[in-house]
């Protein structure tokens, strides 16, 4: 009930932010965009159509979830609304777990407008629902709650712009990381394999959720693939959610 | 039966600068508040009234001490349930309206769906408020955000409520409201933690009194004990006698409308001066005994401290 009442909160203030309405509309620019980049290119229309408007849900996607996960809480610590909040018999758990709902929520309908705007583009095109493009979108959102806690963990620490930074680093290493795993196919057994091996274990593995290649292509994925990628995103949103509320339980508000 | 705040050995201090140094905020608070008192908590601007009620309310962690509410500890729910709290300087969800304000409150309280409207009006009403229910908080005066800040410390009905600074920002109607309600407060029973710096209104409706200084409470108890009841001097307006034949029984100044002002400090010549007066048929316009104010021991008290 109290964590309804924050999320929601959360949520009425978040699309009164003039920010997501940007992002929105630059978000709906580019999925549009890409009808006019499909003109240009000798190939597939409907392909770089499906290509470009799912880059731009999963880009648009996962910069709202950092601008607006940063500032999530640290605008309640500097604005001082914390102050009657947490006098109130609630936990500190339980508003951190509010703020992080609300935002899902929003982040659930911007993704839901979003792609309503991409599958009728790509409607007009082929004249048939593509179904398969709501298992790329499904991991653009699983994606973007990580991201949230992570924005979320960074916010209860840090100023917005140093949040921003390190979370931003976070998604770029995550998309990047996947390298890592190829060099360590292709090293011999020993102490750096090992290290290797390691760090590729705790820095984050975004390209678990990037489905956009085998949707657009049609190409067949592995059932537990898909399990394993949800349940990777929750354990990890979990994870990084633990960890806010650790640094959170004792924070003092000076 | 437990008192209503209980706090022992209260320490608390932050570290400060580029290169940490340590500043000691609170240095072993001690202080125990009744129930249905109403208790003023004074103190200079950074003496750490502010940081003790931060400490009561969980907002922020004592190195060392222990704090009760009501018998339970602090940070349980079961004594925040009985707690209201209103900021200094209230800063609230601009994008909210004052209704809707309050219905967030309300449901942070868990009070019940049926009571909430009713609840919502009544504390809407209280406060002054009720024809600006449906405006965003961002188009609200300061006094108002003041009025909004104490509906929502006491929309679940708590126990002990705590003010910080309630009376700033308000204009002399509004003060008067916001301390009649902290009277009507008293009277339903509840206990008022009342921070300010305005001693006069401390004064005039305060039962008990702590004063802080850098850290430490230098005094403490019932207002009567504090203040002295002896006359310290006496102020007496009269016309119609000539200041220089008043030369030696007190300090008189000239005021306006050929009237005199003198201060009299030996209680024996005050007798003089009313046979003066008679003697040339003057007047006697005001005659006021002046005891020591809550003010005068305030700033005595700074001064040693």
């Amino acid at each position: 009930m109290k964590i309804r009442a924050i999320a929601f909160n959360t949520f009425k203030e978040a699309i009164r932010d003039r920010i997501l309405y940007l992002l929105l509309f630059f978000a709906a620019a580019c999925i549009i965009f890409s009808r006019l980049l499909a003109l240009l290119t000798v190939g597939d229309r409907v392909k770089i159509i499906m290509d470009v408007g799912l880059a731009s849900l999963s880009l648009f996607g996962a910069m709202m979830a950092i601008l607006m996960g940063t500032g999530l809480v640290y605008k309640e610590i500097d604005k001082k609304t914390i102050y009657t909040l947490l006098s109130k018999p609630i936990h500190r758990y339980q508003f951190l777990l509010g703020k992080y709902f609300g935002l899902i929520l929003t982040l659930f309908i911007m993704l839901f407008f979003m792609s309503f705007i991409f599958l009728t583009l790509v409607f007009l095109h082929t004249f048939r629902i593509e179904w398969e493009l709501l298992i790329a979108i499904f991991y653009i959102f699983v994606e973007v709650c990580l991201l949230t806690a992570v924005a979320m963990l960074f916010s209860c620490f840090s100023t917005p712009i140093l949040s921003s930074i390190f979370s931003l680093s976070f998604y770029l290493i995550g998309h990047l990381s996947w390298g890592l795993e190829n060099s360590i196919d292709k090293m011999k057994p020993g102490i750096a394999k090992t290290l290797t091996q390691i760090l590729y274990a705790f820095i984050p593995d975004l390209e678990n959720f990037n489905f956009k290649t085998e949707v657009v292509h049609h190409l067949p994925i592995p059932s537990e693939i898909f399990l394993f990628s949800v349940l990777y995103g929750i354990f990890y949103s979990l994870f990084l959610l633990f960890l806010a509320i650790l640094v959170f339980r004792k924070r003092d508000f000076i | 039966m437990a008192a209503a705040v209980k706090i022992e050995d209260l320490h608390k201090s932050f570290k400060v600068g580029f290169i940490p140094k340590t500043k000691k905020i609170l240095r072993g608070i001690s202080m125990t508040i009744e129930e249905g008192e109403i208790f003023g908590y004074l103190g200079p601007n950074g003496a750490g009234k502010t940081t003790t009620l931060k400490c009561i309310l969980g907002l922020i962690f004592p190195e060392k001490g222990n704090i009760e509410i009501f018998g339970y500890p602090y940070l349980s729910l079961r004594a925040k349930e009985r707690v209201g709290y209103l900021p200094e300087n209230p800063y609230f969800y601009d994008y909210l309206t004052a209704s809707e304000f309050l219905h967030f409150y309300s449901q942070l309280s868990l009070i019940k769906k049926k009571e909430k409207e009713e609840k919502i009006h009544r504390f809407l009403r209280l406060v002054g408020l009720e024809e600006s229910a449906n405006l965003q908080l961002r188009k609200f005066s300061r006094g108002m955000l003041q009025r909004i800040g104490l509906a929502q410390a006491l929309i679940h009905d708590p126990s002990l409520v705590f003010l910080d600074e309630p009376l700033g920002g308000l204009d002399p109607l509004g003060r008067k409201e916001i301390r009649d309600i902290i009277v009507r407060l008293k009277e339903e029973g509840k206990t008022v933690f009342l921070c300010s710096h305005i001693l006069q209104d401390i004064e005039m409706i305060c039962d008990r009194v702590a004063i802080i200084v850098k850290g430490e409470i230098i005094n403490q108890g019932q207002l009567q004990d504090l203040i002295s009841e002896k006359i310290h001097f006496t102020e007496i307006i009269l016309s119609g006698v000539e200041s220089k034949e008043l030369e030696g029984v007190g300090e008189s100044v000239s005021a306006l409308g050929g009237k005199i002002l003198l201060k009299v400090i030996e209680e024996e010549k005050i007798e003089t001066v009313l046979r003066i007066v008679q003697s040339r048929n003057g007047r006697i316009h005001s005659l006021i005994p002046r005891t020591e104010t809550l003010e005068d021991l305030f700033v005595g008290m700074v001064k040693q401290g």
